[in-house]
């Protein structure tokens, strides 16, 4: 938990965990979506445990954000189940899985733009915090205290993120990359036992995927499990302990980084599919 | 439950940031200065002149502005287009109307039911109607607008047409504004308490109350219903029940400024509340500048009282009124004061310059040359 322990990342491919990684958090089982006639996701399972970094990989379109949208709530399954902590959440509101412990970002940075980037990252703890209706319009000493509270929470979590801009800006204003980090702290803020990262690396230098690696790492050191989304080979094959490989909304591998990278039937989806496609 | 993780703990922040603004010109305190000033000068306008016309059109103007702050909530926080506003004015008005000249409550004493009244009207709308998102909300709270017009026009109870006449001042324990006091040899009319009243009460108390619960839980989580619903849920925060919050403290307010203009005007008919007004009401968020409280009081101002300074032109003067609400558009599309501007020549916060090499600090330098090893490793 502490800042030492999150510098200590291994710089190599970790294929075992040992015993960092802890008890099972989330269970996929044979999820299914489908809209209209295209079957978005057709059988997936996989299972996250406590300070493990999982991907889903797959080709455009094979259903990963599909898949993401059917585990935090947004889309409803078709069929199968999604147990996270030990309780069903399959058609439960995002708010609620949220709450529950699990939190999520976009594809595409949705940063709330009106708003600045403290208050992003405070919306985050939103569920945290012990202040009502009464007590922000009275200025109570509860309500002082709750919000100093979430600053410095805020600015702990800017900090761990490696957020180095003015954070009383708006949104709008930062480098992309910033906005990135912005969004990972404003996922963090909602104390999460699992995070699902939509793409983290996209849009990113050489020097920022690094860091994001890094920061991947210090998270999942936290004990967070983490189930990343990513196009960017390099960076699944170095930090992932496992890997899903999703094609036409199907799973078609489930394996370390080893296994994946000689799977014959990854290799056909991967290269078959691009000449196809074209 | 004791199997579960235990939640993640904030780390520590830990890297210095620039010392807070102060002295006079930090934004906060200087616009808090500058409130003051304009209160003070309220509060001593009736010793200037105190004309029953300027003291009648001041308190209409703070009745809008109080009005104009509880739709800033749902237009302005939340980003809910209500276009029948006035529908929660006139349940306040109504409520407050029938129960002091029919059952013989005092203002006072109907302020508990007003809003309770407002609470009921604000979830029978808001309740079915919230999974709606914009254009379709717009339309239903509309409708919703015309029913209740319609309503009051056709019930006995509120009076039919005519509306409800002789609905007494507001009066606390058996002392009446109607009384009228004599404090130090000056003598206070009744028509110069109500505006204090109103100044104090609805100036003093429901702006600051609206300006506060933008910056808190709520307000955040009312923004980021506005800015983007999906994200919002993914935060944690049930978008339905904050959206019907903003709705319900939207209703009280309007619901409290009806009895305000009920006591105000001694007489209310289904006419002033017309769509006209609600759009009048929204006009004065929007042209303000939606979300901020400086930008909504002038709106409100701006909005009651123009008409009153283009009463020279007489028949053409809402033309001109129509042509300065378009001139402002154009010149100020995010409103007369947006929401997050600042005065230009108040101190602003030094923005820390950071150094490029930095932004690669999470990891150190040897993990970077492990992660390079590796990569030509694969490579080979």
């Amino acid at each position: 938990m502490s800042e030492a322990t999150t510098q200590a990342a291994e710089p190599q491919t970790v294929a075992d965990g040992g015993e960092r990684i802890g008890r099972k958090l989330l269970e996929v089982k044979d999820l299914a979506v489908s809209f209209g006639g295209i079957k978005a996701v057709a059988g997936l399972s996989f299972q996250v445990h406590e300070g493990e970094i999982v991907s889903v990989i797959g080709p455009n379109g094979a259903g990963k954000t599909s898949a993401f949208n059917c585990i935090s709530g947004f889309y409803r399954p078709n069929q199968g189940s999604v147990v996270f902590d030990g309780e069903p959440i399959t058609r439960k509101k995002p708010s609620y899985i949220t709450k529950k412990g699990m939190a999520r970002t976009f594809q595409n940075v949705r940063l709330f733009k009106e708003m600045t980037v403290l208050e992003n990252v405070k919306t985050g703890m939103h569920s945290h915090l012990g202040q009502n209706v009464l007590d922000a319009m009275l200025h109570t000493p509860r309500y002082r205290r709750s919000e100093e509270q979430c600053t410095e929470d805020a600015r702990g979590w800017l900090d761990f993120v490696n957020f180095r801009a003015d954070d009383e800006l708006l949104v709008t204003q930062l480098p992309y990359g910033e906005q990135r980090r912005v969004e990972i702290a404003r996922a963090l803020a909602t104390q999460p036992k699992l995070l699902l990262l939509d793409e983290p690396g996209a849009g990113l230098n050489h020097n920022e995927k690094n860091e994001l690696m890094g920061l991947i790492r210090k998270i999942r050191d936290l004990g967070v499990g983490i189930v990343l989304i990513e196009h960017d080979m390099g960076l699944v094959m170095e930090i992932s302990e496992r890997i899903v490989v999703l094609n036409y909304g199907k799973e078609i591998a489930d394996g370390t980084p080893e296994q994946i990278k000689q799977d014959p039937v990854v290799i056909a989806a991967y290269l078959g599919e691009e000449e196809e496609e074209g | 439950m004791a199997t579960s993780t235990p939640r993640l703990q904030a780390p520590k922040p830990f890297i210095e940031r620039p010392p807070a603004i102060t002295g006079i010109l930090a934004p906060d305190r200087f616009m808090k200065l500058v409130a003051l000033v304009l209160f003070v000068g309220a509060l001593v306008l009736p010793f200037i002149t105190a004309t029953p016309y300027i003291i009648s059109i001041l308190t209409s103007a703070m009745i809008y502005i109080v009005l104009a702050m509880g739709l800033n909530v749902v237009v302005g926080y939340a980003g809910l287009l209500d276009l029948g506003y006035i529908a929660f004015m006139a349940v306040g008005a109504y409520t407050s109307g029938i129960l002091t000249t029919q059952f013989g409550l005092s203002m006072l004493e109907t302020l508990p039911f007003v809003v309770l009244a407002c609470i009921i009207a604000g979830v029978i709308i808001g309740g079915p109607t919230l999974r709606l998102r914009s254009d379709y909300l717009a339309i239903v709270t509309l409708g919703f607008g015309e029913i209740i017009r319609i309503t009051a026009n056709n019930l006995k109870v509120t009076g039919g047409p005519s509306g409800i006449h002789g609905i007494p001042t507001w009066s606390f324990f058996g002392w009446s504004f109607a009384d009228g006091l004599d404090i130090a040899g000056i003598h206070f009319g009744p028509k110069i308490l109500f505006y204090y009243f109103v100044l104090i009460v609805g100036i003093g108390v429901a702006v600051i109350a609206v300006a506060r619960l933008g910056k808190g839980k709520l307000g955040r989580a009312w923004k980021s219903v506005r800015d983007d619903e999906d994200v919002s849920e993914a935060m944690g925060i049930n978008g339905y029940v904050t959206k019907l919050m903003a709705y319900i403290i939207g209703a009280i307010w309007g619901g409290f400024a009806g009895t305000l203009m009920a006591g105000h005007l001694s007489a209310i008919s289904p006419n002033s509340f017309e769509f006209l007004y609600s759009a009048l009401v929204l006009m004065a968020v929007v042209l303000g500048g939606m979300g901020s409280t400086p930008g909504v009081i002038i709106g409100a101002l701006f909005v009651s009282l123009a008409p009153e300074f283009l009463r020279e032109f007489s028949e053409w003067r809402f033309l001109l009124f129509g042509v300065l609400l378009v001139v402002a558009m154009i010149f100020r599309p995010r409103g007369i004061w947006p929401a997050n501007a600042v005065l230009p020549f108040l101190k602003k916060r030094e923005i820390p310059q950071v150094p490029a090499t930095e932004a690669v600090g999470v990891l150190g330098e040897d993990e970077l040359a492990a992660i390079d090893e590796a990569d030509e490793e694969e490579k080979r």
